[in-house]
């Protein structure tokens, strides 16, 4: 896990939990300070969570809920690494192809991709295609973004020396371009990651059938504050465990980071 | 100097060119399958359509307002959003870098909640406040604060020891070193954060405004996709992407005086 601000003991994090946790029993349990409409208590979330796993709510069971937005994510994830990192690269390689793609790109680039939502709909439906459609599109502009970087970030004496023996077409592209652009690649791919699964939760929200924003709206419906915070909880965790796989597959990728004790 | 990765730069004349010929042909495939009717005039009306729905408008209001008049609301709710992520977040982190011991408690409780998507709290903003503007106002927040405070942090947590050591010297109470010497120094890396979060707030308003809100830029989007209306729902996408990028280009500016203040 990333820890963005400083690091401190193992121990002072566990101890700020337990507290957190027993005031959270307190102010609930104990003196009903918060009442259970507004927040809900510790044992009111376990059962929630029982509910969810074993019996199933909002049509299925947490598995299933799970597994079918990661399956969205990372359909719609793959598709704009696929399109959005070859259309970085190539951008990054030529400057002739950049002034004809950049403003296209550039008229696109600041809507969010939360506000393609209502478009999806429009043309897809409320259906697992219309989510992928957004999935992707939260994605692309990253990839696009970073692999450029990358390509443009590359040191110029590799260029050269690659020019000077002549290395033919297909094996600079292979073996210069690509891994002198992993790294910021990467850097997209991390990004474009939280940007889908952030949207994923939005357009389940606002219309679908199984997966975890799904539970968020029908907890909503039902005035079930105890589900939703279970929803909340599983939407972060599988957020954080996803972006764990793909920092193993970044350091799987990039040995050499690893061996040179750092970013390359 | 030798462009890195890159072909040959282009002369002026060759980038103008071909940049409009890239705007052209987008346009011109847009044109024409929205002409041509291999895609009906619902799902993809011309871009001049699109234009005068945009037009259309301003001028007659639609669920209630001009989209001025929902751009308004939803600036609205953004700034105050924004303000408080700011108000709250770069003091606190400035806080945060100044004293140990807050760090120590407040970073476990941050770092928990960060991983939260900030449209994930939806439904406890509902739940809390109704359509009212609370809802929209926490979920901006929720996306706008983590910037700001970890921008604000390592702002002061990096200052350089030597401007620290000088102030202690020289007998400077907490608050004087932390007004005079951490917060002039933290600057640039807090204008950087406010940029950031300013874009993340934007977006978060655009999701929160799709579900939990009866005014405002998403909400004509939402309703647009109701009507089955893609020339007023890309009308709101346009509007949505020139806000957005104004309020970037602005801050750019800001960042842009702010460093050039400073010799760098």
């Amino acid at each position: 896990m990333v820890h963005v601000l400083g690091r401190r003991p193992a121990w002072v994090g566990a101890a700020t939990f337990v507290v957190l946790l027993g005031a959270w029993y307190a102010l609930t349990t104990l003196t009903q300070t918060i009442s259970p409409g507004r927040f809900p208590a510790p044992s009111e979330v376990w059962d929630a969570l029982t509910q969810i796993v074993v019996t199933g709510y909002a049509d299925a069971r947490l598995q299933v809920h799970v597994l079918h937005s990661v399956k969205l994510v990372v359909l719609g994830f793959a598709a704009a690494t696929l399109s959005g990192v070859p259309l970085g690269l190539a951008m990054g390689a030529s400057r002739a192809f950049e002034a004809f793609v950049n403003p296209a790109f550039l008229l696109i680039r600041p809507i969010p991709p939360l506000a393609w939502i209502p478009l999806a709909i429009v043309w897809l439906g409320l259906g697992d295609a219309a989510k992928v459609l957004i999935i992707w599109f939260a994605a692309f502009v990253p990839a696009v973004i970073n692999s450029y970087s990358g390509v443009r970030g590359i040191e110029p004496h590799l260029i050269e020396a690659a020019k000077m023996l002549g290395v033919p077409r297909g094996l600079y592209v292979r073996e210069v371009l690509i891994p002198g652009a992993l790294p910021m690649i990467f850097t997209g791919l991390r990004l474009s990651l939280q940007a889908c699964w952030t949207t994923l939760v939005a357009g389940e929200l606002i219309g679908a059938i199984a997966g975890l924003g799904h539970v968020l709206y029908q907890a909503s419906l039902d005035i079930f504050p105890a589900m939703i915070v279970v929803g909340m909880a599983v939407v972060a965790m599988t957020g954080a465990v996803m972006t764990l796989a793909l920092g193993w597959l970044e350091r799987r990728a990039m040995p050499w980071v690893a061996a040179r004790g750092g970013r390359g | 100097m030798n462009p890195p990765a890159a072909s040959r730069a282009l002369s002026f004349p060759e980038w103008l060119g071909l940049s409009l010929a890239g705007i052209v042909t987008f346009f011109a495939i847009w044109w024409s399958l929205a002409a041509s009717g291999i895609v009906p005039a619902q799902f993809l009306p011309t871009p001049l359509a699109v234009v005068e729905k945009f037009v259309a408008l301003t001028q007659s209001p639609f669920v209630g307002y001009t989209l001025q008049q929902h751009l308004a609301s939803s600036f609205g709710r953004f700034a105050l959003g924004f303000g408080l992520a700011a108000a709250i977040g770069v003091p606190l982190g400035l806080l945060m870098g100044s004293f140990r011991w807050l760090d120590a408690i407040v970073t476990p409780l941050f770092d928990a909640l960060r991983f939260v998507a900030p449209i994930a709290w939806v439904p406890f903003a509902a739940l809390w406040f109704g359509t009212g503007i609370g809802g929209p106002v926490l979920i901006i927040f929720s996306g706008a604060f983590p910037p700001c405070l970890i921008n604000a942090y390592r702002g002061a947590k990096y200052v350089e020891p030597r401007l620290i050591e000088a102030a202690q010297t020289l007998g400077a109470s907490h608050a004087r070193m932390i007004l005079e010497v951490l917060l002039p120094a933290s600057v640039p890396s807090i204008v950087a954060g406010l940029r950031i979060s300013a874009g993340l707030g934007w977006q978060s308003l655009v999701g929160a405004e799709l579900i939990v809100a009866s005014s405002g830029i998403g909400y004509l989007l939402v309703k647009g996709q109701a009507n089955i209306s893609t020339s007023i729902v890309m009308s709101g996408m346009i509007a949505i992407g020139i806000v957005g990028f104004a309020i970037d280009a602005l801050l750019r500016m800001v960042e842009r005086g702010i460093n050039r203040r400073r010799g760098r």
